[in-house]
């Protein structure tokens, strides 16, 4: 199937504008025939299930934990980026769409982000009217602040608990609804497969968490919101139930997946110290604003942070970058400090650090302002390390946090499957190969407040004359036995290992050969290791109790079970990228001076795969980028 | 260092559940709570048994889920800290530590530390929320609010939902998580039109949950987990005799 964007024509600042008003409706009356399901109840997932909700449609939604307050996006700590130019500091639409394209290393498609920097400006006040608490200054009016990779303060902030407060402002309007009895909510609840009747989405099977009953759920269109898949990594920032496997299941099903090995690892986590741990904290990018990044000059120094006089430090960042500093993006300072760490200067115990100092903002601000920014964050820096960040330096290390991949949709939101969407970050449209500190929030609002009621009536008002979804069809018959056949193996196989035993062999093999730095060698490496896991996991799994009651552990063994395929398929994407870019960092390709170097000629497209069979490599079909606007070159923040 | 557990197992909602025994050996102080019950549960599973079933997701401190009564205190010892930002560096080698889950009515057992905290969402769908759909918001800046009044909205909404308070009150009473949140929208002009209505809605949801009622014992402010406040229940207090009085109901 060749892919089509399906991006208006026009030029660039008209296209959503012209999209809008000539988008096909749907009357109120037909609304009310028309069932919609939406899987997932993070930024995304809440924000288009209440607004789907408030226009008529009737609504089912979805998540795996006991309430929709709880999904991922409540751990968004930083801020969401909108082009509001409260500042007065230059800011723009143009400018926001720019740094995104940039920051992203010219591979995302221009029409998506011009359109998700016009919402921006929309969310906050949506967000505002909800009720969110965002930061304020004296005179009443809101404040800014800056992230990494850009120039002007367009960030708005609720402390250091930006998504908890988004996301609480949309779970109510979501709950709202569901008193209103437009929404009805399903926690406790898991997807694990997707119906396709004739060609299109039919809706859903799952699995209800604490009885173990597995339920049909049909629908006009299914829109899966269901959040990244960093957690192949096993160890990441994500929540621990974050997961792969209504994408993968979709994705087997028909859906194409877009560049899933682009993933991004963060700069500013707390270094891992033990073979017990069971994920990694992000201490929000936010503190790059004042805090500054630098080892020792010397290698194996082992004298205390406070005892290295200045003139023996080297804050690397500014030396390198000197008009970005300590704000460059992401990728780029995960690899610098990685690039420290194998030069032998790392710190702490394992040398597999880097210090966060915040010494001089104390000293130019007074702790008082250095706590009201940063205090819930120093608190729970110390609250896990029992260290105190006002009196000796963070010690920071990058570590896995989002991915830029997910299921290609076109600019509709609407993956390969018809009637079947992809918002948030479980879409890989934005971002490119690298994604701009708080832009996250900002697409997962933007994709459920303001572009997916408007593009699923392209496609529902052709659904009018369905009529209900027989759900005793035969799609659905034999969804459900597979879903069931899968759970009953589970508990029947005779195995010695947990499953964690499995996901901790996955992720070190993701994290050591398709992780920070990847070659040729890593990557053909990791393609037979994880093939032997795979094997090892379908023979020596054991996950004991039954599949008719609460059980954590057949949960976590099907969501393992689909990020070893997964892992295959980001292999097999990043051997076939034969350049660097963001966050995707092969080792044969990069400048004199050590950074990623691209090759616009034979890679400016999207990677977008099909599957082709369990023993079969998926198949590459590639969307090509246009870049009508935008002159890609050499991204540099020097 | 070495541990004796004694947690509490349940198999389902209707089971009568009861404490089991088991010995931990070579727990790291430097691990969280849950990571210690990471290692506890992979031994269980070595060991042909089934694993102990607990609520969590974040592990930062913020999604409210995780949820353990740690001997005798809902999140255990700490001040101002959820159960998956406890450390074993708070505990010393050679203790025995109880683990429950939530024990209150309105909060049913499903499974071992599991407990059904829908009554929660219940009381925000009756009314914890403002009435604007998608699309019908003025510029944000268009709305002036003091910083001092936002700061306190901001502080009464940094509630997690975890439930500790209602585990921690002697009557289960749930005020509050409510005051939390009839605090969050009453300090803000955006709750105002709705006002009197939301506190008559909320209060009337949370006593048709079974939870009961405050006496002022202040155990909920003292075990939770993100210090809010107690004077959040006396603003509920204040807004619903005004509401009561105002409204004519
Ligand atoms: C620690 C941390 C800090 C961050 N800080 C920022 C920041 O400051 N700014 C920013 O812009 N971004 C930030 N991000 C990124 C951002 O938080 C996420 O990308 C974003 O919240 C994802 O939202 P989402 O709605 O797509 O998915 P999620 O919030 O992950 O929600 C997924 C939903 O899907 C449900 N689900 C998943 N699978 C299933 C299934 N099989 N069946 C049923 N339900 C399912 C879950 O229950 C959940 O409700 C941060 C990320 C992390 C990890
Ligand atoms: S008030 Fe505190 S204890 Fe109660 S639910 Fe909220 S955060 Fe938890
Ligand atoms: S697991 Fe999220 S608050 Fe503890």
């Amino acid at each position: 199937m060749a892919l089509d964007a399906k991006i208006p024509a026009g030029p660039l600042e008209s296209k959503w504008t012209n999209y809008r008003s000539t988008v096909k409706l749907v009357s109120p009356a037909n609304k009310r025939k028309l069932d919609v399901i939406v899987v997932g109840t993070g930024l995304a997932g809440a924000s288009a299930a209440a607004s789907l909700a408030e226009l008529g449609y009737n609504v089912k939604v979805f998540c795996y934990q006991d309430s929709a307050r709880r999904a991922h996006s409540i751990a968004a700590q930083g801020g969401i980026n909108a082009a509001k130019n409260y500042r007065n500091d230059g800011d723009s639409i143009y400018r926001l769409f720019y740094d995104t394209i940039k920051g992203g290393d010219y591979r995302a498609r221009e029409a998506n982000v011009y359109r998700l920097a016009e919402a921006s400006v929309s969310i906050i006040d949506q967000c505002v009217a909800q009720g969110v608490p965002f930061a304020r200054e004296y005179g009443g009016l809101l404040d800014n602040r800056s992230f990494g990779g850009v120039q002007v303060s367009r960030t708005f902030y609720a402390r250091g608990q930006t998504g908890q407060q988004l996301l609480i402002g949309a779970y109510q309007a979501l709950e709202r609804q569901v008193g209103l009895k437009n929404a009805t909510l399903y926690t406790r609840h898991e997807m694990l497969e997707v119906v396709i009747k004739d060609g299109k989405s039919a809706g859903i099977i799952v699995r209800d968490l604490v009885t173990g009953e597995i339920q049909r759920h049909g629908a006009h269109a299914v829109v899966l919101a269901t959040g990244g898949y960093g957690n192949v990594f096993f160890l990441s920032t994500n929540a621990m139930g974050c997961n792969t496997t209504a994408i993968w299941r979709a994705y087997k099903k028909g859906a194409y997946f877009g560049n899933p090995c682009f993933t991004q690892i963060h700069p500013t986590c707390l270094p891992q110290h033990g073979d017990y741990q069971s994920k990694l904290t992000l201490m929000s990018e936010s503190l790059r604003n004042d805090g500054r990044v630098w080892v020792p000059k010397a290698k194996g120094e082992k004298r205390k942070a406070a005892d290295i006089p200045e003139s023996e430090r080297d804050y690397y960042l500014e030396r390198k970058y000197p008009s970005f500093g300590n704000l460059v993006p992401r990728d780029i300072a995960s690899r610098a400090a990685k690039e420290v760490c194998d030069e032998g200067r790392g710190v702490g115990s394992t040398g597999l650090a880097v210090y966060l100092d915040f010494a001089d903002a104390i000293k130019r601000l007074g702790q008082d302002v250095v706590s009201a920014r940063y205090g819930n964050l120093f608190e729970m820096y110390d609250k896990i390390t029992g260290e105190d960040p006002y009196t000796s330096p963070m010690m920071i290390y990058p570590a896995v946090h989002y991915t830029m991949g997910g299921l290609w949709v076109d600019y509709n939101l609407m993956t390969t499957i018809p009637g079947l969407y992809a918002t948030g970050e479980c879409n890989f449209s934005d971002h490119g190969a690298n994604r701009l500190g708080a832009s996250a929030l900002m697409q997962g609002l933007a994709d459920g407040y303001f572009v997916l009621p408007y593009t699923i009536g392209e496609y529902l008002s052709g659904e009018i004359l369905s009529g209900k979804i027989d759900t005793n069809s035969e799609a659905f018959v034999a969804a459900e036995e597979a879903v069931k056949s899968r759970l009953s193996f589970f508990t029947n196989n005779k195995g010695n290992k947990s499953v964690d035993y499995f996901h901790k062999q996955l992720g070190k093999v993701m994290w050591d050969d398709c992780g920070m730095a990847r070659s040729k060698e890593s990557l053909t490496r990791a393609a037979t290791e994880i093939a032997k896991i795979k094997e090892a996991f379908w023979k020596e799994v054991r996950v004991p109790g039954t599949d008719k009651e609460f059980n954590q552990e057949l949960e976590k063994a099907g969501r393992v079970a689909d990020f070893i395929e997964l892992g295959m398929l980001m292999v097999q994407d990043a051997l076939s990228r034969e350049e660097s870019c963001g966050g995707h960092f092969r080792t044969e390709y990069q400048t004199p001076e050590g950074e990623a170097m691209r090759r616009d000629d034979q890679y400016m497209f999207v990677s977008a795969y099909e599957f082709k069979g369990d023993d079969t490599a998926a198949q590459l079909h590639k969307e090509e980028l246009k870049y009508e606007v935008v002159h890609p070159t050499q991204r540099s923040y020097k | 260092m070495q541990l004796t557990l004694k947690v509490w197992r349940q198999k389902n909602r209707d089971d009568k559940g009861g404490f089991e025994t088991y010995q931990l050996g070579n727990v790291d102080h430097h691990a969280s709570f849950l990571e210690m019950f990471d290692v506890l549960n992979d031994q269980l599973i070595n060991e042909g048994k089934e694993p102990v079933a607990f609520d969590h997701d974040c592990r930062e401190g913020i999604c409210g889920a995780c949820s353990m009564v740690i001997n005798g205190r809902p999140h255990g010892p700490l001040k101002a800290t959820t159960t998956c930002q406890l450390h074993m560096r708070h505990f010393k080698d050679g203790d025995t530590i109880t683990v429950e889950p939530w024990r209150a009515k309105g909060f049913p057992v499903l499974r071992d530390l599991v407990t059904d905290r829908t009554a929660f969402d219940r009381i925000i769908e009756a009314g914890g929320f403002v009435s604007v759909n998608t699309g019908q918001a003025p510029d944000a800046n268009s709305i002036l609010i003091e910083k001092e009044k936002s700061d306190l909205a901001f502080e009464a909404a940094a509630c997690i939902g975890c439930g500790a308070c209602v585990a921690a009150c002697k009557n289960s009473s749930a005020m509050l998580f409510v005051g939390a949140k009839v605090s969050h929208l009453a300090l803000l002009p955006q709750g105002e039109p709705e006002r009197s209505l939301r506190v008559l809605k909320m209060v009337a949801q949370m006593e048709a949950e079974s939870f009961g009622s405050c006496t002022n014992t202040l155990a909920c402010e003292a075990e939770c987990p993100k210090g809010i406040s107690v004077t959040n229940i006396a603003r509920l207090n204040r807004e619903y005799l005004w509401a009561g009085l105002t409204s004519g109901k």
